[in-house]
């Protein structure tokens, strides 16, 4: 699996909270694109990733 | 020959030079602006050139103002910076000098929206005075901008910016979230992004501190989804926002809104 550009450890049945969670990522500060397409945040724990799946995690840092 | 001398269409029947117009039409000018930028020595003038004359220190009449503001302008530029429109949520650090950057550029609408008041801690770094304090942050950036450009149009939105009120933003072409909280922040984009496909989305992420100017960066994240910041360096305690790092985040963002209205940005 990809995430952010670099290979990553896939683990079966790995859901969108679960790899949020092994980063040390809050999922209320990210936007999460799986194949291209942005995943709604209500559906993080549900949605389980593919060995191909190409993810991109864009986290949010407080400021402005 | 057409020409427009202070944004009056001309016509001329003769060949002529710029220091011969300015004797006709304006004699005492000491500035002279010919397409966009000033001009120190004669000049030819063509067809279709747009010459201002300035004279300094003379207050122009309210008529005449919008012409002379805009002959530092590329011309056609300004033409697609008036007619847009861009909404700027949260009016801090960020929001504030997007505000006063677009206005001098001359994007014609902007919709500010904050549901806050000015107090003496923002000072530091966004673009209000002592004077402001108490106002709410939309009437105080308001009243700037109609002394920077009185013709801009301006729209305040005095409320808590979230998903269920961003379709207030439906008119305008581009969205800016200049908010503070990183979890706002986030339910912004995932808003835009998820229902309102058609506008651009200009985010932040990281400028707190007085870190290396040039790790501040625009990075394109996917079809009409942009950040602006280093998206390391989070405000918080012993790390605040400062007005000089904020600032140029803030300019690499109204920076970007106008490549994207005039179409070098797609």
């Amino acid at each position: 699996m990809k995430v952010n550009g670099k290979e990553y450890k896939f683990e079966e049945n790995i859901s969108i909270a679960s790899l949020l969670e092994n980063m040390g990522v809050k999922k209320e500060v990210v936007v999460v694109e799986v194949n291209l397409e942005i995943i709604e945040n209500e559906v993080y724990d549900n949605y389980l990733l593919n060995e191909d799946d190409v993810v991109e995690v864009i986290r949010f840092v407080g400021g402005g | 020959m057409i020409i427009y001398i202070n944004e009056v269409k001309t016509e001329i029947n003769h060949e002529c030079t710029l220091y011969e117009l300015r004797d006709k039409y304006k004699k005492d000018a000491d500035i002279l602006i010919l397409n966009g930028y000033p001009i120190k020595k004669d000049s030819h003038i063509n067809n279709f050139d747009k010459i201002t004359f300035i004279k300094k220190g003379e207050k122009p009449k309210y008529e005449e103002l919008e012409s002379l503001m805009v002959s530092r302008h590329t011309p056609n530029i300004h033409n697609m910076l008036k007619s847009s429109c861009v909404a700027i949520l949260g009016l801090g650090g960020l929001g504030s000098n997007i505000a006063t950057s677009l206005a001098r550029i001359g994007v014609g609408h902007l919709i500010l929206a904050d549901f806050d008041i000015v107090e003496p801690s923002n000072l530091n770094r966004q673009q209000y005075y002592t004077s402001d304090i108490g106002k709410y942050k939309t009437e105080a950036l308001n009243n700037h901008i109609k002394h920077i450009n009185p013709f801009i149009k301006v729209t305040m939105v005095n409320k808590l910016i979230n998903s269920f009120n961003l379709h207030e933003f439906n008119d305008c072409k581009i969205i800016i979230e200049a908010l503070d909280n990183p979890n706002y922040k986030a339910e912004i984009a995932n808003s835009v992004l998820l229902r309102m496909r058609d506008k651009y989305l200009i985010s932040s992420s990281g400028m707190a501190g007085f870190y290396d100017s040039n790790i501040i960066k625009t990075r394109k994240i996917r079809d009409k989804f942009y950040i602006c910041g280093d998206e390391t360096n989070e405000a918080k305690e012993g790390d605040g926002l400062m007005a000089p790092r904020v600032s140029i985040c803030a300019n690499h963002m109204a920076n970007l809104a106008t490549r994207i209205i005039v179409g070098d940005e797609i």
